[in-house]
């Protein structure tokens, strides 16, 4: 058991794309089904198109970097309108299968070979992350303490991240002390007491859909930039329900929870991931267990620490019992 | 849904497509599976030559529509298929690939595939319009029955979705999970013990029943008492999916694999259709288990009680019936169904891990557009997204055909959201 590489990559993986990616993707989820109580199941997709919208137009139209992030900002607006119309008057579950539906047909088109002429099939797009990394500050070399380090590209990739996570965070932390989050906060606990206050209902719960979009789909960039190519299988239901599950494990309806949540999700993941794999290849399982088989184990351990979170402790590890907007229907 | 929908839209969509051994090469080779609407093709003369045109082997498929032809180095090949040895009726879907050039690599066998499509269905050819009209109304034809055959597994496994969310108000996203979970079972008792797939099945859905009630029984029952919320119970069933289809994935494998029996039956042609008969047979058994499901909802007293916790559980409950009792059934019932609908769909693509998850936004569409909660309204819708679903290969690319059903969904929570057969007062 090689201890010491499974210690890097765990610290690494604490602050590494996917925790980021994530993060952004969860704190979007926040938005949506912590503070406002709307089951968005569809975020992969928001991401997806945001991800996409910028790479086709770099990588297929050769048109500018900036004017990529604009389509895709825009793309992921259109698809909150697209779906948020049709279902924000209606109950939570039809809106959870419309979500996963929508996610599916975006998807779908990506990966379809009809359309891979601009998506590129099931192989996406790359060559389109140039401008990005044209304007890394960091001079080429690893940046980090110890082993614990990264490349150039990396850490600037990990920089933008994280400066975007703490501007989301703020954002958050500042809309839900106005009064607009506390309408909000309102309609998930009694969409008919904030209406008969006069309140527009559908318009605040389309607002909170297209903000946690627009925040979401900044993971979606990074998701994109941080591997310099964009896939359509990237961005399953499954993406969606980690999201999900690192909401409910950091807490709904708290600032930072996303954020806490997400480093906790990839950092027990890689570290369960090398620890089972090491030990496979050390012959200390049982030869049940193979080197092919053996990551099917930490998604087992996903879905029953899913699970096991919402039967025992629904407000996960900072969020209060009182605020979780489980109840709604 | 992922790469094995892809090979069922393939599959249904009468293209050949290579079924991967899971034996590991020695040396190189070419080497595929010839099938016209899943059906394998025999007796077809497939040679293969050098970059330099230089002849290296030629092979027949056999009766199970398997060719292989080893060749000396990794290095490109040309093969061709003898289109004149093609069986009656059948044809390249693309007339002007009859000749591939394939690259094989260091060590492993390539699969080589051609499309066949029965004769007037091609495209790329000039011969395609000679007998357009009367080989449009063949193809609907032959769509329309693959549609029902779909659409008929669709029901099967929106009768117990849909019931379980009537009485409970559950929308169970592990409910596919119960599908693949049958077709594993049956996959077991019949690949791995060998023992013959009718018994198989019949094995798979009495566990799948068991399973079913052992879930009401020791989970969602138990969750039900401790007063957890409608909401809080579907992330659990997505949880709950999560770690059932990763043990699935644990224990079976990421490839997709078929039965034992009835992998190569010969097709038969029925007016314009032609299926193996399995697919009639299986469609048969679909049919007699819905007929059967739907009249004990309508005639028996246990129906009757499941229809009015359906309808209002406070109220059933204040009337004497055993609400608990109710839910166990149609938990038990719902898995035994889910678990046939589950080897009635592996025996019409592969039996894989994925396979529930894949079918379930398309019982999930049948379902809504049926009505959640009615059991007939899921009947009804189920088939109507069948249909449509393969109907639609005539306008839209197959690859896209799952597209145009999960847009139906959303227009119809758009126009009636309550469904086709569902009441107005049921969305909130």
């Amino acid at each position: 058991m090689d201890w010491n590489t499974i210690f890097v990559t765990t610290v690494k993986a604490s602050i590494g794309l996917e925790t980021v990616v994530y993060a952004l993707a969860a704190i979007g989820v926040n938005i949506q089904f912590g503070y406002a109580g709307l089951l968005n199941f569809g975020q992969a997709a928001f991401l997806g198109v945001a991800a996409y919208g910028m790479a086709v137009t770099v990588a297929t139209f050769h048109l500018p970097f900036w004017l990529g992030i604009l389509i895709g900002l825009a793309a992921t607006i259109v698809l909150a309108f697209l779906l948020g119309i049709p279902t924000l008057r209606l109950r939570a579950d039809y809106l959870a299968i419309v979500t996963i539906a929508a996610a599916e047909i975006v998807r779908l088109i990506f990966r379809s070979v009809k359309f891979s002429s601009v998506f590129g099939g099931s192989d996406g797009r790359q060559n389109f992350s140039g401008d990005f990394f044209a304007m890394n500050p960091y001079s080429p070399g690893t940046y980090g303490i110890g082993p614990i380090s990264f490349n150039e590209r990396v850490t600037w990739v990990l920089t933008v991240g994280w400066v975007l996570i703490a501007i989301a965070c703020g954002l958050v932390y500042l809309l839900m002390k106005s009064p607009w989050g506390r309408v909000l906060k309102a309609i998930r606990e009694d969409e008919d007491a904030v209406r008969s206050l006069g309140k527009n209902v559908f318009s605040y719960k389309m607002q909170a859909l297209v903000l946690g979009g627009v925040v979401g789909c900044l993971g979606g960039f990074l998701f994109a930039l941080g591997q310099a190519s964009v896939q359509p299988d990237l961005f399953s239901t499954e993406f969606t329900f980690y999201a999900y599950t690192i909401v409910i494990l950091g807490g709904a309806a708290r600032v930072f929870s996303p954020v806490v949540g997400a480093a906790i999700f990839w950092v027990l993941l890689v570290f369960v991931g090398n620890t089972l794999s090491e030990a496979v290849s050390a012959g200390l399982l049982p030869s049940l267990f193979t080197v092919n088989n053996i990551g099917a184990v930490r998604f087992m351990l996903v879905g029953l620490g899913l699970m096991l979170l919402l039967i025992f402790r629904p407000q996960g590890i900072f969020g209060d019992k009182r605020e979780i907007a489980l109840d709604a229907r | 849904m992922r790469r094995a929908v892809i090979a069922f839209t393939a599959f249904l969509g009468g293209l050949v497509f290579l079924l991967s051994s899971p034996a590991w090469a020695d040396g190189e080779a070419l080497k595929g599976t010839l099938q016209n609407q899943g059906q394998p093709v025999n007796g077809v003369k497939i040679s293969v030559a050098g970059e330099d045109g230089k002849p290296v082997g030629d092979a027949t498929t056999g009766s199970d529509g398997k060719w292989e032809v080893p060749v000396p180095e990794a290095g490109t090949y040309k093969v061709t298929l003898d289109q004149s040895t093609l069986p009656q009726g059948v044809g390249l879907k693309f007339k002007d690939r009859a000749t591939l050039n394939v690259q094989v690599y260091e060590g492993s066998e390539r699969n080589v595939l051609f499309a066949l499509a029965p004769a007037g269905q091609q495209g790329g050819g000039a011969a395609q319009s000679s007998s357009d009209s009367s080989s449009f109304w063949d193809r609907v034809a032959q769509l329309t029955f693959e549609g029902f055959n779909l659409g008929l597994i669709i029901a099967l496994a929106a009768m117990g979705l849909s019931l379980v969310f009537g009485t409970t108000g559950l929308t169970n996203f592990a409910h596919g999970e119960l599908l693949t979970f049958g077709a594993m079972c049956a996959y077991f008792f019949n690949v791995v013990l060998g023992i013959p797939l009718v018994l198989a099945a019949v094995i798979s859905v009495v566990i799948g029943g068991v399973f079913g009630y052992t879930q009401d029984r020791f989970f969602w029952g138990v969750l039900r008492k401790r007063g957890s919320s409608l909401v809080a119970m579907m992330i659990i069933s997505i949880g709950l999916a999560l770690f059932l289809r990763y043990v699935f994935l644990f224990f079976f494998g990421g490839e997709g694999a078929p039965f034992a029996d009835y992998n190569a039956q010969p097709g038969i042609q029925v007016g314009p259709i032609s299926a193996a008969p399995k697919n009639f047979i299986a469609m048969g058994i679909e049919l007699a288990v819905l007929v059967i499901v739907g009249l004990a909802l309508l005639k028996t007293r246990v129906g009757k009680a499941a229809r009015a916790v359906a309808d209002n559980p406070a109220l059933a409950a204040s009337s004497g019936i055993n609400v608990d009792g109710v839910i166990r059934i149609i938990w038990t019932v719902g898995g035994a169904v889910a678990s046939l609908a589950g080897v009635m769909l592996g025996l019409s693509q592969n039996v894989s891990y994925q396979m529930g998850f894949q079918i379930l936004l398309l019982v999930f569409a049948g379902v809504t557009l049926g009505g959640l909660g009615t059991a007939f309204g899921a009947l009804v819708g189920s088939i109507v997204v069948g249909l449509f679903i393969q109907l639609s290969t005539v306008v839209v690319p197959t690859e896209l055909k799952t597209v145009g059903a999960l847009l139906v969904l959303i227009l119809v929570m758009l126009f009636r959201p309550q469904g086709i057969l569902g009441r107005r007062e049921r969305i909130g």
